[in-house]
């Protein structure tokens, strides 16, 4: 075996293991870091912390961190605006489109200071961990491809194929041809 | 032109003796090196392999039981935190049962089976090389996760939906299913050529009552896997399919049912017990003879005592289910069913005990190691039948009491039975003895190591502790006795250090060992140790049950086969007369290739459904090798 | 001396059985403890029969004459028949007195007090039915009930499988998402009895306990209504800030507190939370200091529970302790 075939397999199996890790308890300081986004004076979108990128961005790619989130996103009741992600009073989730930007940091901001026509903010209801969480989420509800850490379905009645099955939006018609 | 046809059908009545094993060990030959590594179908090879893997595989789970031991040896310690803790258990339970137990019973089987049946090798032997690859793999899949943090979290019974994609994220649980299906495979492949070796080659003369009780035991035993193995296999993938692909066998909001979980899983688990209690039982019924010089006592009831267990063992999976709310008259059969299995279990301890008593004992290893599993297992089948009763059951489901008897059946029951019979059949593997001094110190170890490991956890589990805690309150009542558990586990575990250490040491420089060094009166002590690649020169005839002591040490012998080309004698089923020559195919690669190919169908079925389409390519190209004409005698015949 | 002192304690937890099935306080219990030693007795005289016969059979001289030999085959074959015959007649009485406890216990009580029990990753939310709706009684991981009155426990699951058992009063049973089960048991001592889930649920399935409190049932009744009523009022400033602290921060998402704005419905209700005696599902024993504790860190102290750690200063969190203690 060549010396990069060994790297690249332990990088391959090193990739695997954080996929999977589960941290339960964050380090208060770290969690604190985390909520200090640099935000756009338009407060749409902004610079992500950089403690995130220097985990390793572990809300997007850990199963434990995305299950946390999909968790969180019917404890706290989303599915009572958003549906389960296919949009109802509220914009769709899943469909690629979103209103304020795709990137993790909007999202972020979105459900941190809330957005105007309805929005509410969840500064004081959630824990920035929490609201990474849910970010990470959301952005693998509407993601064209799933990873292997993103979570299946749950054991209730189902509305739309697990988050594993996606790309799910390709049943869904886009806002401009008009939602449901 | 008749001289080449002699030549080519060259049969053993030409030859004589040292002329005929020349000939034989060059048709019977497998290179030397890792090709012969590679390529060899001996079930002797295969089966030794098995073995040293399945004890490694013993050690590295008897490791996880320490480390659990070390954190639960007081409260709330903090050693072990509660997602390690849940792996270490899952993969201990898992590794114990899935990768030890029953793999070494069926190695055991497929090292002694044709041998003591008087034949030249397993039927289906590449099936044979390819159930020890893929075996390998499934255990190495496993073990790898768990190094890598991955480790299945979930219990070695997974039960939904803990284990179903809502509340298992990540890979964990589906390395956990994978690994069952690779097992399982592996499984299924010995018992069916246990079940064809056992009906159609058996020496001649070997009716149904002279087979030996290991080789009943091993037949039903096989009986019971392949009946009771495809619940699981069904079991698991449906557990992927609704983890991979969103179905919902297990979902009660769409229509399927959790418990539907338990009840595939038992109807597989409770066999399970069985499966590696029966080949246990038959170890037993074929060494006690040699040491109490005297045949068995009540071979008819010991064989309907083996095939009333193996059907009995279906009808109790629901004990395992008591609390789940069933309704109270299935219940009740169930706990009568559970009980039942104590008459049969009871009719080979008579029968054995009667043995001993009509006979003479000769106290060597073997024999200590069967007075272990008497004093232990009727213990362990005791409580059994407390965990039988339903009302009883509510009490103790699910407590250290439950862990205790099932250690009392698995390691009293099957694991001193096994190292008995590694003892006494060690020369039959590497043509040395054992170390006894050594082997006395190690069966002392391990009955005061594990009676004293295991009974104070019937007191823990009455106490009101539950299984699979990671750590326990200390305002709880349990702290001292988990202290001494803990203490004497060290005692348990030299034990086993030691037999491995004897076993490595003696394997190297042991005592050689003639061909029949306990005196014992079964076919495989009728050809050398270790026996050549052929087994036996000529195919022995017989004419007991304890052919070596009936016959005064010279065995008749049938002739005919063909010595340029793999060739067994079949025989009926029920009176073993001489039916026909069949081949036995030479040694080959694709076996192993095959493992690979479905090793890597299987890994990357875990991560996408598409894996098992395209994955069935190379698996197909494989097989097709497998099977392709070579050209060789055995493809002529 | 001082050891002795310390361990006595110990030794009578050991005794007084807090969780323990040998220790019956209830009929059930005690049906199931009788039938438990019958089993054990029965068990350990044939287990001694068998290695008395062992030991006798290993120290006798084998019969030197082969007409000997073979009368001794015959006796035994008669010896062998017996026993098996007599394992038969043991199971049949063993399993026929195992029916008759299950009878005994399972009998149906049409006037038992109605609980409701339902399983979370890891507590317990106790529901006390009601045909007025407002005296339906909605609490968490500490069950009240009168002595001598038999108690049906209905169980269900909210995500996976858990088991109620409290060893003291009787045996366990599943609680299964999807299916519902029920527990019928009578307390007839006053006493607290630990409880803990049974079947593996997960990280913290060795965390997840619950007291079944018995009382006389006029306490019992005196106990209900003061749990029906609202929460106590904050009674000095720093409990006031207390109560605001917890209806504007995090807490409130998940929690209920009667009588305030705290009204989320994810964790326990901690309307009387102070009135329990342990808190996080049997884990400690409630104080101000475990209060402020288990809010400061709760992943620490439980790792992997539901409850997130919430930022909040020193002033805030003892403002919040204090608070949490005065619900009683």
């Amino acid at each position: 075996m060549k010396p990069w075939h060994a790297a690249l397999l332990s990088l391959l199996l090193l990739a695997g293991c954080k996929r999977e890790t589960r941290q339960a308890r964050l380090d208060p300081a770290v969690a604190e870091a985390m909520d200090s986004v640099a935000t756009l004076p338009i407060g749409i979108n902004g610079r992500p912390p950089p403690v995130l990128l220097a985990m390793g961005e572990p809300y997007r790619s850990n199963a434990y961190q995305l299950s946390q989130g999909k968790r969180l996103y019917a404890w706290f009741n989303c599915q009572g605006c958003h549906t389960d992600g296919g949009g109802g009073s509220a914009p769709a989730l899943m469909d690629g489109w979103w209103r304020y930007g795709p990137d993790a940091v909007s999202i972020f901001l979105s459900i941190r200071d809330g957005r105007p026509n309805g929005m509410p903010a969840f500064r004081e209801r959630l824990t920035t961990e929490q609201i990474w969480q849910l970010t990470g989420y959301l952005q693998s509800l509407g993601a064209t491809s799933s990873t292997a850490a993103t979570p299946g379905r749950n054991d209730s009645m189902q509305t739309r194929p697990g988050e594993n099955r996606v790309p799910s939006m390709s049943r869904l018609p886009s806002p401009h041809e008009g939602g449901p | 032109m008749s001289e080449a046809l002699e030549q080519r059908d060259l049969r053993d009545t030409a030859l004589d003796e040292v002329l005929l094993e020349s000939r034989l060990a060059r048709t019977w030959h497998t290179p030397p090196g890792w090709v012969g590594f590679f390529t060899t179908v001996d079930h002797k090879r295969i089966a030794v392999r098995y073995i040293v893997t399945a004890f490694a595989f013993l050690l590295l789970g008897g490791v996880l039981a320490l480390l659990m031991r070390l954190q639960l040896s007081r409260p709330e310690a903090g050693l072990i935190g509660p997602d390690l803790y849940n792996q270490i258990f899952t993969v201990h339970g898992s590794t114990m049962m899935f990768l030890f137990a029953v793999p070494v019973m069926e190695a055991v089987g497929v090292l002694l089976v044709p041998l003591m049946l008087g034949t030249r090798n397993i039927a289906f032997p590449r099936l044979n090389a390819f159930s020890y690859w893929i075996y390998l793999a499934g255990g190495l899949v496993l073990w790898v996760a768990f190094v890598l943090d991955v480790g299945p979290d979930v219990g070695w019974f997974a039960y939904v939906p803990l284990s179903g994609p809502q509340y298992s994220a990540g890979k964990r649980a589906d390395i956990w299913a994978q690994m069952i299906t690779f097992t399982e495979i592996a499984a299924l492949a010995i018992a069916v050529e246990i079940v064809v070796t056992v009906l159609k080659q058996r020496a001649p003369g070997m009716s149904l009552d002279r087979i030996p009780l290991f080789v009943w035991a091993m037949f039903v035993t096989s009986f019971v896997v392949i009946l009771a193995m495809p619940a699981v296999v069904v079991a698991s993938t449906a557990l992927i399919l609704d983890r991979l692909v969103g179905t919902h066998f297990f979902n009660p909001a769409e229509g399927g049912d959790a418990l539907l979980w338990q009840h595939l899983f038992w109807f597989f688990g409770h066999p399970e017990v069985y499966i590696i209690f029966l080949p246990a039982v038959g170890m037993i019924s074929s060494i006690l003879p040699t040491f109490v010089r005297r045949p068995i006592f009540g071979y008819l009831p010991l064989v309907l005592a083996l095939i009333g267990t193996g059907i009995l063992a279906f009808g109790l999976w629901v004990h395992h289910m008591f609390t789940t709310g069933l309704p109270r008259v299935g219940e009740s059969f169930f706990t009568a069913s559970s009980m039942a299995i104590a008459v049969p279990s009871g009719v080979q301890i008579f029968c054995w005990l009667a043995t001993i008593w009509l006979g003479r004992p000769v106290w060597r290893v073997p024999f200590l190691y069967i007075l272990a599993f008497f004093f232990t297992f009727v213990l362990g089948g005791l409580t059994g039948v407390m965990v039988a009763s339903v009302p009883l059951d509510t009490q103790v489901h699910d407590t250290y009491f439950v862990v205790a008897h099932f250690h009392y059946v698995l390691v009293g029951g099957a694991v001193f039975p096994l190292l008995a019979a590694v003892t006494y059949w060690f020369s039959k593997m590497t043509g040395r003895m054992m170390s006894e001094r050594l082997g006395r110190w190690s069966v002392a170890l391990l009955f005061i190591g594990f009676n004293f490991t295991f009974f104070p956890m019937h007191i823990l589990g009455l106490q009101g502790m539950p299984r699979r805690i990671y750590t326990y309150q200390a305002d709880l009542p349990w702290g001292g006795m988990n202290l001494f558990v803990s203490l004497c586990s060290l005692a348990l575990a030299a034990g086993f250090l030691l037999f491995v250490w004897n076993a490595l040491r003696s394997a190297r420089a042991g005592e050689a060992a003639g061909d029949n060094p306990w005196g014992a009166a079964t076919l495989e002590w009728a050809t050398s140790s270790p026996p050549p690649p052929y087994n036996f020169t000529r195919i022995p005839v017989v004419r007991s049950a304890n052919p070596l002591w009936d016959d005064g040490g010279a065995l008749p012998v049938a002739s005919g086969l063909s010595v340029n080309r793999r060739e067994l004698l079949i025989t009926t089923t029920a009176e073993a007369r001489p039916e026909a020559r069949e081949t036995s195919p030479r040694d080959s690669a694709w076996p192993f290739w095959a493992a690979i190919a479905t090793t890597i169908m299987l890994v990357c079925s875990i991560f996408t459904p598409w894996a098992v389409v395209w994955g069935s390519i190379p698996v197909a190209v494989t097989l097709v090798g497998w099977f392709w004409p070579r050209g060789t005698p055995e493809d002529d015949s | 001396m001082k050891r002795a002192s310390r361990l006595l304690p110990l030794l009578l937890a050991g005794c007084s059985g807090w969780q323990s099935a040998l220790d019956p306080r209830g009929p059930s219990a005690q049906d199931l403890h009788g039938l438990f030693w019958l089993f054990t007795i029965t068990c350990t005289v044939i287990w001694l029969a068998v290695m008395l016969v062992l030991l006798a059979a290993l120290l006798r001289r084998p019969p030197a004459t082969k007409g000997a030999a073979e009368a001794a085959g015959r006796r035994s074959a008669r010896v062998v028949g017996g026993a098996v015959a007599a394992t038969v007649l043991v199971v049949a009485g063993l399993t026929f007195a195992s029916y008759l406890a299950t009878r005994a216990i399972s009998s149906d009580q049409p006037e038992a007090l109605v609980i409701r029990l339902r399983g979370y990753q890891w507590w317990w939310e106790v529901t006390y039915p009601h045909e007025q709706p407002d005296q339906t009684l909605l609490t968490a991981n500490e069950i009240h009930i009168p002595t001598g009155r038999p108690v049906r426990i209905e169980l269900a699951a909210a995500d996976v499988i858990h088991s109620f058992w409290v060893p003291n009063l009787t045996g366990k049973q599943d609680m299964i998402p999807g299916r519902s089960n029920s527990l019928v048991f009578t307390a007839e001592k006053p006493g607290t009895y630990r409880a803990q889930c049974a079947e593996f649920c997960g990280l913290q399935h060795a965390h997840m306990a619950l007291h079944v409190v018995a009382e006389p049932p006029e306490a019992f009744e005196r106990w209900r209504t003061a749990q029906l009523a609202e929460a106590p009022a904050p009674e000095d400033a720093e409990e006031e800030e207390g109560r605001r602290v917890l209806e504007s921060k995090a807490c409130a998402a998940c929690h209920t507190v009667r009588g305030t704005e705290a009204a989320g419905n994810l964790g326990p209700d901690l309307t009387h939370v102070a009135s329990r005696r342990f808190i996080a599902a049997g884990m400690l024993p409630t104080t101000r200091g475990s209060l402020a504790a288990w809010v400061a860190d709760p992943q620490s102290i439980k790792p992997g529970n539901n409850m997130p750690m919430v930022s909040l200063t020193a002033d805030e969190l003892q403002a919040v302790s204090a608070y949490l203690t005065r619900l009683r």
